[in-house]
């Protein structure tokens, strides 16, 4: 029995009913039904972490996340980081220390470090290398993103 | 923004931040996938599931009466081949009569949705006869009993030969007081660029095809639309948004971007193709399974004589940049040393494997391994030290290679010296304790090449265009290709360098073919030399025309005219003045918006000889790397705890970039190094996920101390050579010849896993060989 009645949810604070299937993907919803393509898609099974929203605060993989988890819960993209039109800090911090380079997996890795500096406001290198440690990003080595990571918990960005 | 820029600059030689940084930090930078055309169809490839097979027939019928299904596409439709070298174009947008690898694309449907297209793709039945699979490059060497391509050499599969002899090896080996060997094997490796391969296109009634694709070179894109569909340029528009990485793997025309506008001009509607990760594994065009054999020869007092080379390559199916590929793995081993007689053998061999093509250091990654570590061989022989080996042997400035690659500005010597003293080199080499090493790896690579893959060599290898208008903001075209490198970065700072405006009035506009002037895109690490020169050239133009608005308001010749900040100002008295929108708005007057235009194009050089024009650049950037080691003697694990590493790029136009550059680069390289793999059992790709293809996480990332040296280059903009390829090679020797120190093993089989380590440690006690007292 294939359901596709409506999921609701509060996406980025705003209570949202979205019709969905069973079987959609939490990455299809918010990209192909809503249109939030600041989440990306790098490969469907989980491997690469470009895809990771904020479930409830926590890093979840939205490929691997069947839509109808995401009933009753609090869902955050990275079109819901920082205040309208402006950056947060982490935010900045990437653009200053250029943490990003392609940019593709950026928004997972801010997700990501997001939930982290929430969690722990200050993280050693390691707890931030461990909790990065599922996004993938291919151009930096890693090194400016664990800066900037640093820079915005030390307020020093 | 900007800091730290030395005295002379504004802006260059600064730490820039990436002006598309905020965009992409809020997920609002726009990528192919991102982009939704209404009406889009979705584009989906069935691909062979037989390394090499003759196709008898295909039946699409009820593929095409699905309902939802718009088109169905198989090869016969558009049968002319295409290739990035127009030397060698032998692939095909679909398999025409045979299919060459596992993966090859056999036909395509554009369908309402994915679902829909993937229903349709299952009814299609294929049938075929199969054919002999050559999975490994040395059965290919003969004659075979069927040529993957008809094109093979004298019936073999080998794609490309390459022999080339300077000076007398022979004889240079003869009165060698040392000689040394290196044997070794590459795996296969893949960019693994965190954005998928996609491409839309929408054939519109007006008989025009529009492209948007995750390029890396439009213009080769442009150029194989144009051949394969059979419409003129003019009439197709290549956009690249931002692309999310590319490495390499985006710079050839790909298949599957030419399927989509065909499936797009069989349906009328636009289509999207979106690859999905197993098959961007298939498309590959990864860095080639090698194996080479290198010998080096020197004199009794060290100094180099001969190098006599022979590699052979993997290919898999297809050419790509093949015939380059081969000739690199020659002529990249020449610098950073003087080598007076050079002898090299190269066969490309196709194999029934998805096609390997360039990749970041492209043809000079694996040959700088077996170069460097044979290096370090040798000073163990001469009882020297390694750095005072490549110091004695280091080509000067202003020098030629045997090969007649002119050398102008290198900063090698100072990258060596550099090194040698950041990483306290000479405290620590052969003294670390059992299981602690260092070692130095050393390189040098092209900054562009010199001879263009063009279809009209004779055109400007970079062009860019500048609009300045009343507002006051400078809008830049150029179709330099950003993949994340910050070249538009460095456009637009270059811009406003040379104008003395903010950064924050260029603005530097997304490629598009319609009105982005012909560059030649992100490859063979020429966009900072060759962009950089034109925007140069055009900021330089533009800044005339202001100068003499300027002029006109102070009553002054334009000569008296000098650029401050934000501002035009007599050169003798520096108070008097008009504000750069002034001198703008006066330009103005007579014409409208300013528009400039600026190019550039590479000065004759290099040899006659066959082959001559493969590695010659009009610069060559060079490094020496330091890499300290440590191995777990139980377990085999490898741990890189810190990389130095010297650079010289010229003058590093934006720090920031440089560095990001040269830390990227030296995580891709200890990725092929320690445990990155292409993995087949015969033909068929084992690995095909980022879950099985390990790429290095962020705790087994070293730290990265950067020292750049170099000297400004004669030729390059503002003294600048190229940072995006050359910072790679340096790697992967600096911690091969770290591991010999540390643990006494040598490897030549890369990647080196722990299980390889272990077996090595083995052997040598098993040999009562100890090291260090071990």
């Amino acid at each position: 029995m294939v359901s596709d009645a409506p999921i609701r949810f509060r996406l980025n604070g705003v209570p949202v009913a979205v019709p969905c299937e069973d079987a959609r993907v939490l990455l299809d919803v918010l990209r192909e039904d809503l249109q939030l393509t600041g989440t990306k898609r790098g490969c469907d099974l989980g491997t690469c972490g470009c895809c990771t929203v904020l479930v409830d605060g926590r890093p979840t993989l939205s490929c691997l996340t069947l839509g109808r988890f995401a009933e009753g819960r609090d869902v955050t993209t990275i079109e819901g980081i920082g205040p309208a039109s402006a950056l947060s800090a982490l935010q900045q911090a990437f653009v200053a220390h250029g943490a990003t380079q392609c940019g593709f997996c950026t928004p997972g890795f801010v997700m990501t470090a997001t939930a982290l500096l929430t969690e722990h406001p200050h993280p050693s290198r390691a707890e931030i290398e461990r909790a990065i440690s599922g996004n993938l990003c291919r151009c930096t080595g890693y090194r400016k993103i664990v800066e900037a990571i640093q820079a915005a918990a030390d307020g020093t960005a | 923004m900007a800091a730290e820029s030395p005295p002379g600059y504004r802006l260059l030689g600064g730490r820039i931040p990436y002006v598309e940084g905020p965009l992409k930090v809020a997920g609002r930078a726009e990528y192919t996938d991102d982009i939704r055309r209404s009406g889009q169809l979705v584009g989906k490839v069935l691909r062979s599931v037989w390394p090499h097979a003759r196709l008898r027939s295909i039946d699409t019928r009820a593929a095409a009466a699905e309902p939802g299904v718009f088109a169905v596409l198989t090869g016969d439709r558009y049968p002319t081949p295409f290739g990035v070298l127009p030397i060698t174009r032998d692939e095909t947008a679909l398999a025409v009569d045979k299919t060459r690898y596992i993966g090859d694309i056999v036909a395509a449907v554009a369908a309402v949705d994915e679902r829909t297209a993937e229903r349709a793709l299952a009814k299609i039945r294929v049938d075929v006869e199969p054919l002999p699979e050559y999975a490994d490059p040395a059965t290919g060497l003969t004659r075979v009993e069927e040529p993957i391509h008809a094109r093979g050499l004298n019936g073999s599969n080998i794609q490309k030969e390459v022999v080339q002899h300077f000076g007398d090896v022979d004889a240079a080996f003869a009165r060698a007081a040392h000689t040394v060997r290196v044997r070794a094997t590459y795996a296969g490796v893949t960019h693994a660029f965190t954005e998928p391969l996609v491409t839309i296109a929408d054939a519109t009634p007006d008989g025009r095809l529009t492209v948007w694709s995750a390029t890396q070179v439009p213009h080769y894109l442009h150029r194989a639309l144009s051949e394969v569909l059979g419409i003129p340029m003019h009439r197709i528009r290549v956009i690249k948004p931002e692309v999310g990485g590319g490495f390499g793997g985006k710079s050839d025309p790909l298949p599957h971007e030419i399927v989509c506008a065909a499936l797009s001009i069989a349906a009328g509607r636009p289509v999207k193709m979106l690859l999905d990760r197993e098959d961007v594994f298939y498309t590959n065009h990864g860095r080639h399974p090698t194996k080479n054999d290198v010998r080096i020869a020197a004199d009794a007092d060290g100094q180099l004589l001969a190098y006599d080379i022979d590699t052979v390559i993997d290919g898999g199916a297809w050419s790509s940049f093949g015939t380059v590929t081969t000739y690199y793995n020659g002529v990249l081993a020449m610098g950073p040393y003087r080598v007076p007689n050079f002898r090299y053998r190269g066969r490309r061999v196709y194999t029934t494997k998805p096609p390997s093509g360039a990749m970041r250091a492209h043809g000079g990654t694996n040959i700088r391994y077996s170069v460097e570590v044979g290096l370090d061989q040798l000073a163990e022989q001469l009882h020297v030290d390694p750095f005072d080996l490549r110091v004695a042997n280091a080509l000067p400035p202003n020098s030629k290679t045997v090969n007649e690659f002119l050398i102008t500005s290198t900063s090698f010597v100072k990258c060596l010296s550099a090194v040698r003293a950041a990483s306290d080199w000479d405290r620590k080499f052969r003294r670390l304790p059992y299981g602690e090493g260092v070692g130095l790896g050393c390189g040098f690579y092209i900054s562009g090449s010199n001879s263009p893959i063009h279809f009209t060599p004779k055109m400007p290898q970079s062009t860019v265009h500048l609009k300045a208008d009343m507002d006051g903001g400078i809008a830049v075209h150029s179709m330099q290709a950003d993949i994340g490198q910050g070249s538009n970065t460095l456009l637009a700072a270059i811009v406003a360098e040379v104008l003395g405006v903010d950064l924050d009035r260029v603005h530097v506009q997304g490629v598009d073919t319609d009105v982005s002037p012909v560059d030649l895109g992100s490859y063979s690490s020429r966009v900072t030399f060759m962009m950089g020169n034109a925007a140069r050239a055009a900021a330089e133009q533009l800044r005339a025309q202001v100068v003499h608005g300027a002029a006109q308001l102070l009553g002054v010749p334009d000569d008296a005219v000098e650029v401050a900040h934000e501002r035009l100002r007599v050169r003798s008295e520096p108070a008097r003045g008009v504000a750069f929108l002034e001198a703008l708005h006066r330009a103005m007057e007579p014409v409208g918006a300013l528009v400039a235009t600026g190019s550039y194009q590479t000065s004759p050089r290099g040899g006659s000889f066959k082959g001559a024009r493969a590695g010659t650049a009009p610069a060559y950037s060079f490094s020496a790397y330091v890499a300290q080691t440590t191995v777990d003697v139980e377990t085999g694990e490898i741990a890189v705890g810190k990389i130095w590493a010297a650079f010289d790029c010229g003058r590093a136009l934006n720090r920031l970039a440089v560095e990001g550059q040269i830390e990227g680069s030296i995580h891709m390289g200890l990725g092929q190094l320690l445990g990155e793999s292409m993995n087949y059992r015969a033909s068929r790709l084992l690995n095909p996920s980022l879950l099985e293809y390990k790429v290095l996480a962020p705790q087994q990332m070293p730290d990265v101390e950067v020292l750049l040296v170099g000297d400004d280059d004669p030729e390059g903009p503002f003294g600048a050579k190229e940072a995006g390829e050359g910072p790679l090679v340096a790697t992967l020797p600096a911690v091969g010849n770290a591991l010999y120190d540390a643990i006494g093993c040598r490897f030549t089989d890369l990647p080196i896993t722990p299980e390889k380590v272990v077996r090595a440690l083995d052997q040598r006690r098993q040999e009562g060989r100890p090291w260090k007292g071990r």
